[in-house]
């Protein structure tokens, strides 16, 4: 657990950068601090593990005061992952890796098994560890430098924006294999980001700081969805709100619908309707067709129209209603967990779903604090 | 002249004794060498320190502007101030050993500071955030990365100072700066132009083997030799194509948990 305790950040020219943060970052969970620039939400992060010091008031790890800890012994347990990586480019990937390890007085075989495990564990090639930095593209870096910060296993973690300086796919690829990995191993995590996108889908719980460096609310996702405290927080939350929150919550047992289908190479039956399911000999599905443009010939890869997503039954009511949205034939389609068909659902199928469920209780006590995750295990 | 210049060099007599080539080629290193020493203790440590804190930034630039005095009007001033202090061959070799270090050191030193100044500052960032200690982020990556442009410096100032080592012979000293000398004063112009072709020869084979060197203490992942082989450029695409491909089938939801 990390804790701030009143903790302010006035820099030599004036600057607040950090005005009396109180915070708990709970164990095993990812808290995001998210909040436009200026917040001060770098140099929060930064106090954790003193590359800044702070001005008034403490932080603690699990009870101990990091002001009391040598600052180099201190960083060596906590793993440190920032924007541009920051490899060092004179050492090969598997060197960049073994790092703090090396610190620590570890053996160079030792290190060297540790650092090749982290490599496959990040999801890289084995083969790139004998590569230097400036040969790997940018997303390859970032997972390489979430390597290093992973290598002596430390119980702490700082993320500087990790994600923020490659392209939205890679970056959407990074995030899915980081919440993975976190599911793996349940570090207590700060993470730094601008983008409330991010913020929402890493977040066990988010704290939103604005300029000046004020804690404005800190609530979990759903909580902050449903009932930003401000005005500033709700602006900040931003647009379609109602619409993200549903990726919280969990897909009721939907009305589905039987679908006919098909498979490529077959001709459609008369009478399919004017669109058609076409699936794989493992009835996971490929796209649609109109069977009328088809005539009487069998279906081909480039009939297929592919625009409609795909909702796990298991998955969230933002997966089924996108389905829903999104589908050619207005039929969402929703499969089970190993991707096999299990039916169809329309949109307005999905909307009862979702008028039926329950949205997080406000607390009327604390607005600020309120959806906080609760510190239920860590009692201090 | 071709003809007489290499009849010069040919000669056996010029090959032996104390005025031969093989004499006068060790002084001039001997100078070189002894030069590039004090010039790079002083200069390293100094430029290392500036580029690692940042402080006194002013200093290089001054060493730069010291670079503009005529190093031979400094040679006979600095001969004439220190030459009746001290005995024998030190009254001529201490002036001329300052006046060289006067001029390898600003290279040196610009190329250092420089070299630790253009490191990464996510690089320096990171090394102090993993824990290392102000010492080891200086040994472990400023320096090692700085090392380019150190070399570059050390480089540059190597040559200057084989070439500009010749003017010691002007008070008196030897080194091939001698047969220039000499061979001016005396209308002997084969040797006048055997020692500067010596001289540049020197010059040339002492910067090959530096930059032999420099290709073996500088990291490939600093030079070009290290850089984008063997396909490493399209994993990025191929990262996108999956990414792609998994949006297709798990939109929304909280995806750690769709893979």
């Amino acid at each position: 657990m990390i804790r701030f305790d009143g903790v302010t950040k006035q820099f030599p020219d004036g600057t607040v950068a950090v005005d009396d943060l109180s915070l708990t970052a709970p164990t095993g969970k990812i808290t995001v601090l998210v909040g436009p620039s200026g917040c001060g939400k770098t140099t929060s992060l930064r106090m954790v593990n003193r590359m800044i010091e702070p001005t008034k008031g403490s932080i603690s790890l699990d009870g101990q005061d990091t002001g009391r800890m040598k600052q180099s012994e201190l960083r060596r347990g906590i793993g440190y992952v920032i924007q541009h990586a920051g490899l060092f480019p004179h050492r090969t990937v598997l060197d960049n890796i073994g790092t703090v390890p090396r610190l620590l007085g570890w053996d160079r075989k030792r290190t060297q098994e540790r650092s090749r495990e982290l490599l496959e564990r990040v999801g890289l090639d084995p083969a790139l560890g004998d590569r230097y930095p400036a040969q790997l593209s940018g997303g390859q870096q970032q997972r390489v430098g979430v390597a290093r910060a992973l290598a002596a296993d430390p119980p702490v973690m700082l993320m500087d924006e990790p994600f923020s300086a490659v392209d939205p796919i890679v970056r959407d690829q990074l995030q899915d294999e980081f919440l993975r990995l976190q599911d793996e191993l349940g570090k207590t995590i700060i993470f730094v980001t601008h983008d409330i996108d991010e913020a929402i889908k890493l977040g066990d719980q988010v704290a939103v700081l604005r300029v000046g460096g004020q804690l404005a609310q800190v609530a979990e996702p759903s909580y902050l969805l449903a009932h930003p405290a401000d005005d500033f927080v709700a602006d900040f939350v931003g647009r379609d709100r109602g619409y993200r929150a549903l990726q919280f919550q969990p897909t009721p047992r939907l009305p589905l619908r039987s679908e006919r289908t098909i498979v490529l190479g077959e001709q459609p039956a008369a009478g399919s309707g004017a669109w058609l399911l076409v699936v794989d000999e493992q009835r996971k599905p490929l796209g649609w067709v109109e069977p009328a443009r088809i005539g009487s010939r069998g279906v081909e890869d480039a009939d297929l129209h592919r625009g409609g997503t795909v909702a796990r039954a298991a998955g969230t009511l933002r997966g089924a209603l996108d389905a829903a949205l999104s589908s050619p034939s207005r039929r969402g389609v929703v499969v089970d967990d190993s991707g096999v068909l299990v039916g169809t659902v329309l949109a307005h199928e999905v909307l009862s779903a979702i008028e039926d469920t329950d949205r997080p209780e406000r607390d009327e006590e604390d607005p600020v604090h309120g959806g906080a995750v609760a510190l239920a295990e860590d009692g201090a | 002249m071709i003809g007489s210049l290499l009849s010069w060099l040919t000669d056996p007599a010029n090959w032996s004794g104390s005025d031969g080539i093989p004499t006068r080629l060790l002084e001039h290193l001997t100078y070189a060498l002894m030069t590039m020493v004090i010039a790079a203790a002083v200069a390293l440590p100094l430029g290392l320190w500036i580029g690692h804190s940042g402080r006194m930034r002013w200093l290089v630039t001054a060493t730069n502007a010291a670079r503009a005095v005529p190093t031979l009007g400094l040679l006979f001033a600095a001969s004439l101030l220190v030459g009746p202090v001290l005995k024998g061959d030190a009254a001529y070799l201490a002036p001329s050993i300052a006046v060289l270090v006067l001029l390898a050191v600003p290279p040196l030193l610009a190329g250092t500071y420089a070299g630790v100044e253009a490191v990464d500052p996510a690089a320096r960032d990171a090394a102090r955030g993993v824990g290392m200690t102000g010492w080891q982020v200086l040994r472990q990556v400023e320096l090692p990365c700085a090392l380019p442009l150190v070399m570059s410096g050390l480089r540059t100032a190597v040559l200057q100072v084989v070439a500009t080592a010749t003017i010691a012979a002007y008070i008196g000293l030897g080194g091939l700066g001698r047969y220039l000398v000499d061979g001016i004063a005396l209308g002997d112009y084969p040797r006048a132009a055997g020692g500067a072709l010596l001289v540049a020869l020197l010059a040339i084979a002492l910067e090959g083997l530096l930059a032999l060197l420099q290709r073996r203490l500088v990291s490939p992942g600093l030079t070009g030799r290290g850089r984008r082989v063997g396909g490493s450029r399209n994993d990025d695409e191929s990262v996108a194509a999956e990414a792609n491909a998994r949006t297709a089938v798990a939109p929304g939801g909280r995806p750690g948990t769709s893979s």
